[in-house]
């Protein structure tokens, strides 16, 4: 077996040394009716056929690449450099562990503290931690924070709020003795949110752009929360438009959340993703997980650690602001790799290549008969309605070989009024030409 | 008058008004004090109730109330310096004054022999 | 002859070193900037400008960011020179207990990186994605045979989550029982933070449970605290003080008889994988850290990825998603509608957006097929026979915490330190200097200045040897009055570093103004 270095040479001669005969001795404390129970595995195999395997079940799959690709809802397909996953797949990175020896681990608290910079950069706001698990799990986390700092158990969900983070907070928040209130599909973006409010209100979960695709200037929202005394979290699922778009905190957001995947992280059929998560200082010590902060060490060098841990389940155990460990290290290193590549600069073009691409698909598929363009003002996500079942039209789509984006059945299933819905998205990997093989393929299948 | 409680705190009484710290034996124990969380003023206490916290890097410790009573004052020198804690634990660093509710609690509490005896 | 003086000397000439280098480097240790300290208005990436003009309207940033853009030859240099003030385990031993540090083979990330795994999309037609439905499917089935339980949730994103979602299933099905009187948790005090801080998010208070004086759950004292309002013990098994809990079965029935639940950490499912079903011991529910277990890198601490599976009872209060195979077609079944038109009574809420850590099932499912099943039992095997040989080398100038053998991962007190003035972080310290990363310290809390040694199959004999001699000769120096211990690491990239001040006065990110001394 190639990963194991003892030979039964070894194992005698240790065995020899404990004092024991074999090595089921150590077992000793197991039930003996339950050791070595029978197992009903294969054999060990060789590099070879586990790559012949794998791959045959890889070859299944229709990956992005592949042709004309228009999904997002969540996940969107960017370009990343080759340079950054070299750099992830540094043994020094990758094989390392959570930094809480910060003498042999600045590399890693280093990069989390510029990533936590460009993070409440990108978010516009003060402070932000060192990664989630991904969007929705630092959402539903954003709505526990906000129930701390409140002291109030109502939230609030925009009908714009991507379902699956919705069904995550209520998830969460129910479980902490919440009432959640989803308000229903609002696919034109005219909710009336600030009316929700009550006094016990403790946040207002909105997300922009929406997940239909919506720009949404949730400005006067912010007034309203802050007159209440309730929290705004603003959620961004797509952070390449933080390059273009208003920010969290440049409307006012309270805590701003965010799927970080667009930057470093390929789509990896959902996960693993990363969670970013930042909000005001003053709110730092509410603030779940791991956060890196500059200090010096004995000769008065700079260095980093991890610190404020006293909030985390390793020392306030039931008492923590999060059961959260493990976050996302290696795919925040990704994001702030490729965020340290583009630049301010590079990241705004990218922004603005996507929306781009996807004003031209717009245009090219809103032209296509039995079909409506329902969200004017989008930045590279948009939303259409069919004269058809979309999640019909998806599939006879793909068997051109086209994906044309997430059918609204996919998302509302319990909600009959999303089944003519499709969202398409772009990037800036969108061409021309995939742009054109849709449009034609979209009026042969409509 | 000053009493202790086996979770280290201490109280000393003027009239109606109790002042609380924590003491220098749990001072020692915690480490640099880096953050002290502290009730606003007027909050009610029972005797026991968590009353405001005290972080070392190491570790969180709530702070309980020895006596019930109401929040009339509270140390805001060691919530912006909480190194002060370690400084002077029994004397200047006090978290919290509270009118007393119930002046019978103190008799429950230990005096500084028992408690010196209690930390060994 | 010829005589030929010209050339460069060959001898090594012994000088005294000088003071600190102008450049503050120390030849291969290179000090580093932050990537905020240089010019900005770069990029590293060649994009063209758009050309049309934007439709952003009033919704157009503002603000500017403020970011650098390196170019790649910077960017590389600078990831490179952060990447080596790093240890990792491809460097050495990184024996860090309850974290289970493996080799992490390079396989698993060429499979992870096959473009049908890596660049497809979770919300893309089922149809297009067969094959990773497939593998979701083939992961679990390794699961279920490796744990002997009838069912498993694969969503959870990390170990912590994984509890999440066992806890939840707990709590659903008390829920549906009518019992919602059942609101204490019991967990041993050695147990993992996360064990009393996931039962709190689930509404539930916690109880701790002592131990007996050889380091596992007092059964006696367990069944006292049992009663008609505990809902679940959440028990780690091997325990985290590296020991195997002999009554686990009676532990168990002794649970189910008080009609509460066994939620089991597997944290350290590790050592048994492979030899003990946990489906045999009375388990309920347990989550398995794949990152640990199985391999896929920890990455500098995630992502990880936490499936938890689960008895009978549990199973209809699993979350969605999950995968089910109808007639050679894999479906993955994403809402509670289609779930209840299962004819499944599915209770659990949604724990995250998509369907879990793809990209780690590969590389787990990778480890398991290079492994096979008598490879995970022989890595079980080897993970204990390491353990066990360094608690006997050690023995004789260390304290072990409990009399006995261990399991995957064995525990030390600080007893053999006492008047030395050399503490467990001093010795821990020292150990960096020495070439390693430091053992898991201070934990388990049950235990006074704890050294948790996991050295895992990874390490070879002859690598555990000259690591346990170093240990020793650690130890022989701070019984002999070594005072030098307590200033290390001196050889480090950084010295200790104050945590006091950092959580004092926390700078959590650059700022043009912020208080960050730069490198001296």
């Amino acid at each position: 077996m190639r990963y194991l270095p003892l030979s039964a040479e070894d194992r005698r001669a240790m065995l020899k040394t404990i004092g024991v005969r074999s090595i089921d001795d150590l077992f000793v404390d197991v039930p003996r009716e339950a050791l070595n129970a029978k197992i009903d595995l294969p054999r060990h195999r060789g590099e070879l056929e586990v790559e012949r395997l794998l791959g045959a079940m890889a070859a299944k799959n229709r990956p992005a690449g592949a042709g004309p690709f228009f999904v997002g809802a969540g996940a969107y397909r960017h370009h990343v450099p080759a340079s950054v996953d070299h750099i992830i797949q540094r043994s020094e990175f990758l094989t390392s562990y959570t930094p809480y020896q910060p003498e042999i681990a600045q590399g890693t608290l280093q990069y989390l503290f510029e990533f936590q910079t460009q993070v409440a950069a990108l978010l516009g706001m003060e402070v932000a931690n060192a990664s989630m698990y991904d969007g929705s799990t630092a959402c539903a986390e954003a709505a526990l924070m906000a129930r701390r700092v409140t002291k109030r158990g109502r939230v609030v969900v925009s009908g714009g709020l991507h379902p699956h983070y919705a069904a995550v907070v209520r998830t969460n928040s129910e479980l902490a003795g919440d009432t959640v209130s989803i308000r229903p599909l609002d696919v034109e973006g005219e909710e009336d949110l600030a009316a929700q409010i009550d006094a016990n209100t403790s946040c207002v979960i909105v997300q922009n752009p929406d997940v239909f695709g919506n720009l949404r200037d949730f400005t006067p929202l912010a007034k309203s929360c802050a007159e209440n005394g309730t929290l705004l979290i603003v959620v961004v699922t797509e952070a390449v438009s933080l390059g273009a778009v208003k920010s969290p905190g440049e409307m006012g957001a309270d805590i701003a959340v965010g799927e970080g995947q667009s930057i470093g992280v390929p789509l990896n059929f959902g996960g693993p993703h990363v969670g970013l998560f930042a909000t005001r200082q003053k709110y730092v010590r509410q603030m779940p997980g791991r956060l890196c902060g500059a200090t010096v060490d004995a000769e008065g060098k700079r260095g980093f650690v991890l610190t404020l841990s006293t909030r985390e389940q390793h020392i306030r155990r039931d008492k923590a602001t999060s059961n959260i460990c493990t976050n996302s290290g290696l795919c925040a290193l990704a994001f702030t790799a490729h965020m340290t590549l583009l630049g301010e600069v590079g990241l705004r073009r990218m922004s603005l290549l996507s929306h781009e691409a996807a004003c031209k698909a717009a245009d090219a598929l809103s032209s296509v008969p039995g079909v409506r363009l329902a969200t004017p003002r989008f930045f590279n996500e948009f939303t259409l309605r069919l004269s058809a079942n979309a999640a019909e039209i998806v599939e006879a789509l793909a068997s051109k070989g086209v994906l044309g984006g997430v059918p609204g059945g996919r998302l509302w299933p319990n909600d009959s009024e999303a089944e003519d819905l499709l969202i398409v998205a772009a990037t800036e990997c969108t061409t021309d030409a995939d742009i054109a093989d849709y449009a034609h393929a979209l009026s042969e299948v409509l | 008058m000053k009493k202790y409680t086996e979770d280290h705190e201490w109280v000393s009484v003027e009239g109606d008004t109790a002042t609380i710290g924590i003491t220098e034996h749990a001072a020692g124990q915690l480490g640099d004090v880096v953050f002290v969380e502290l009730p606003a003023v007027g909050t009610k206490f029972k005797q026991k109730g968590e009353m405001a916290v005290v972080e070392s890097v190491k570790a969180a410790s709530d702070v309980y109330a020895p006596v019930s009573g109401e929040v009339v004052a509270v140390n805001q020198a060691i919530a912006d310096d909480p190194a002060k804690v370690n400084a002077d634990p029994e004397g200047a660093s006090w978290f919290v004054k509270i009118k007393l509710s119930s002046r019978s609690e103190l008799d429950r509490l230990m005096d500084e022999a028992s408690y010196r005896k209690l930390i060994g | 002859m010829a005589m030929n003086a010209q050339g460069r000397p060959t001898r090594a000439d012994a000088a005294t070193a000088p003071g600190p280098t102008f450049t503050g480097n120390r030849a291969l240790q290179i000090e580093e900037s932050l990537i905020f300290e240089r010019e900005f208005g770069g990029t590293g990436v060649d994009l063209p400008e758009p050309k049309a003009k934007d439709r952003l309207g009033s919704m157009k940033r503002q603000s500017p960011l403020n970011l650098p853009g390196l170019s790649e030859p910077e960017a590389m240099r600078h990831y490179v020179r952060l990447s080596q003030k790093n240890y990792a385990i491809d460097m050495g031993p990184f024996p860090l207990g309850s974290c289970t540090m493996k080799h992490n083979p390079r396989l698993n990330e060429k499979m992870a990186r096959l473009p049908g795994f890596a660049d497809i999309h979770p919300l893309q037609p089922q149809s297009t994605v067969q094959g990773a439905l497939e593998l979701v499917h083939e992961l679990a089935d390794w699961l279920l045979e490796l744990t002997g339980m009838p069912a498993v949730a694969m969503s959870p994103k990390a170990g912590a989550h994984g509890e999440l979602c066992g806890m939840m299933a707990i709590k659903a099905a008390l829920d549906a029982r009518g019992e919602t009187g059942r609101t204490r948790v019991l967990a041993p005090e050695s147990a993992h933070g996360t064990n009393p801080a996931t039962a709190a998010q689930c509404g539930f208070s916690v109880d701790d449970i002592p131990a007996d004086e050889t380091g596992r759950v007092d059964l006696s004292a367990l069944k006292a605290k049992l009663g008609p309002d505990v809902a679940a013990i959440m028990v780690t098994n091997p325990n985290t003080c590296g020991l195997f809990e002999r009554d686990i079965r009676a532990i168990a029935d002794a649970v189910h008889e008080a009609g509460g639940y066994f939620y089991c950490d597997g944290a350290n499912f590790n050592a048994i994988a492979g030899k003990v079903r946990p489906g045999d011991l009375g388990v309920d529910a347990m989550h398995i850290n794949l990152h640990k277990t199985f391999s896929t890198p920890h990455g500098g601490g995630g992502p990880g990825s936490g499936p938890v599976v689960l008895s009978a009872a549990l199973a209809p209060f699993a979350p969605v998603p999950y995968v089910v195979k109808e007639e050679g077609r894999y479906q993955l079944v994403e809402t509670r509608r289609a779930a209840r038109e299962d004819g499944e009574n599915m209770h659990g809420g949604r724990l995250t957006a998509f369907h879990g850590q793809m990209g780690m099932f590969v590389r787990a499912l990778s480890y398991m097929l290079s492994h096979g099943g008598d490879g995970i039992r022989q890595a079980a095997e080897d993970a204990v026979l390491n353990a066990n040989y360094v608690l006997a080398r050690l023995k004789s100038e260390m304290t072990p915490a409990f009399p006995g053998h261990c399991m995957h991962e064995a525990l030390f007190d600080d007893s053999f330190l006492k008047g030395t003035g050399v503490e467990t972080i001093d010795f821990a310290k020292g150990m960096i200097d020495e070439g390693y990363h430091p053992m898991t310290m201070y934990f388990p809390l049950v235990v006074h200045g704890a050294m948790l040694i996991e050295p895992t199959e990874s390490e070879s004999k002859q690598e555990l040897d000259l690591f346990c001699d170093a240990l020793l000769s650690i130890a022989r120096r701070a019984n002999a009055g070594d005072a030098s211990l307590k200033g290390a690491p001196y050889f480090a990239p950084r010295r200790r570093l104050d945590e006091t001040a950092a959580a004092r006065n926390p700078v959590l990110r650059w700022t043009p103004t912020a208080s960050v001394r730069a490198a001296e």
